[in-house]
């Protein structure tokens, strides 16, 4: 009897703690990623025009050198410390841009600098950024291969 | 006018990055790992082109553009070297970025330390 009862306490105590919990806030969120996502993106836009146009380059040229540009950004934003502030307010607008492709790799560095320039930066730097390469290149490669085949 | 274009998709690309973070159980990781691998996928089955047309950087900028560029070099190696192109390809299109995250990435974690926390 007393088990029992003790086990429907537990249960309640659930129920209670997940009304509780704070629900994420969809739509202010989702304003703030559209917002600052989209802002990221038109000044990537500017990049690739002025490149594109400039350097006289193909499209796929351009992307290049503007993901090149824009990972530069990044970088310099989060080693000065606004482009975290900013991700605390953006979410995923500040994470699915390139940029945070670049905020994701100098964080852990900078953090890890204690542990040494070899083991702590250089080691560090990839945490996140290390399974994107992984799974963009192989899965690029899978395709290439698949498109040998029909191609040829 | 493109510049309105690349707001709206990159926009509405991060919205989608937003609530698969908020909706699901799926960490920023996961998430960025899902976008390169389908920016890869949607490329090949010919459906981010035309993303890309119309939303220009802001279909490019994301990471699935990322998956976008990987795709296209590729094809591009492909045409050019055969077998070959299927592993240097995708790469070689994203030299830029890969060699930026890698230089300037270290650079930035050398110049600066972490701000403290508010």
């Amino acid at each position: 009897m007393q088990k029992k009862n003790q086990t429907q306490k537990k249960k309640d105590y659930q129920k209670y703690v997940e009304q509780k919990a704070p629900k994420p806030k969809y739509v202010r969120n989702c304003i703030w990623a559209f917002l600052v996502g989209g802002a990221i993106c038109t000044i990537g836009q500017f990049v690739h025009n002025n490149v594109e146009d400039l350097l006289g380059l193909t499209h796929l040229a351009a992307t290049n050198v503007t993901t090149l540009v824009m990972i530069g950004l990044g970088a310099f934003f989060t080693g000065i410390g606004v482009y975290d502030k900013l991700g605390k307010l953006a979410g995923a607008g500040s994470i699915v841009p390139i940029t945070g492709f670049a905020n994701s790799i100098v964080s852990p560095a900078m953090e890890f600098k204690r542990e040494g320039f070899v083991f702590g930066v250089a080691a560090r730097m990839f945490n996140l950024a290390g399974p994107v390469l992984v799974y963009g290149i192989t899965s690029s490669v899978i395709v290439g291969l698949i498109y040998y085949l029909i191609y040829n | 006018m493109t510049y309105l274009n690349a707001f709206i998709v990159g926009g509405l690309i991060c919205v989608i990055g937003q609530l698969l973070m908020d909706g699901t159980k799926l960490t920023p990781s996961h998430v960025l790992v899902i976008f390169v691998t389908s920016g890869v996928i949607l490329t090949a089955i010919g459906v981010y082109e035309p993303l890309v047309k119309v939303g220009g950087a802001g279909a490019t900028v994301p990471l699935p553009g990322f998956g976008y560029a990987l795709a296209k070099g590729v094809f591009k190696g492909v045409k050019e070297n055969g077998l070959l192109g299927a592993f240097t390809g995708g790469v070689e299109a994203t030299s830029g970025g890969i060699t930026a995250a890698v230089v300037f990435g270290y650079l930035m974690a050398i110049l600066f330390t972490p701000k403290s926390k508010l």
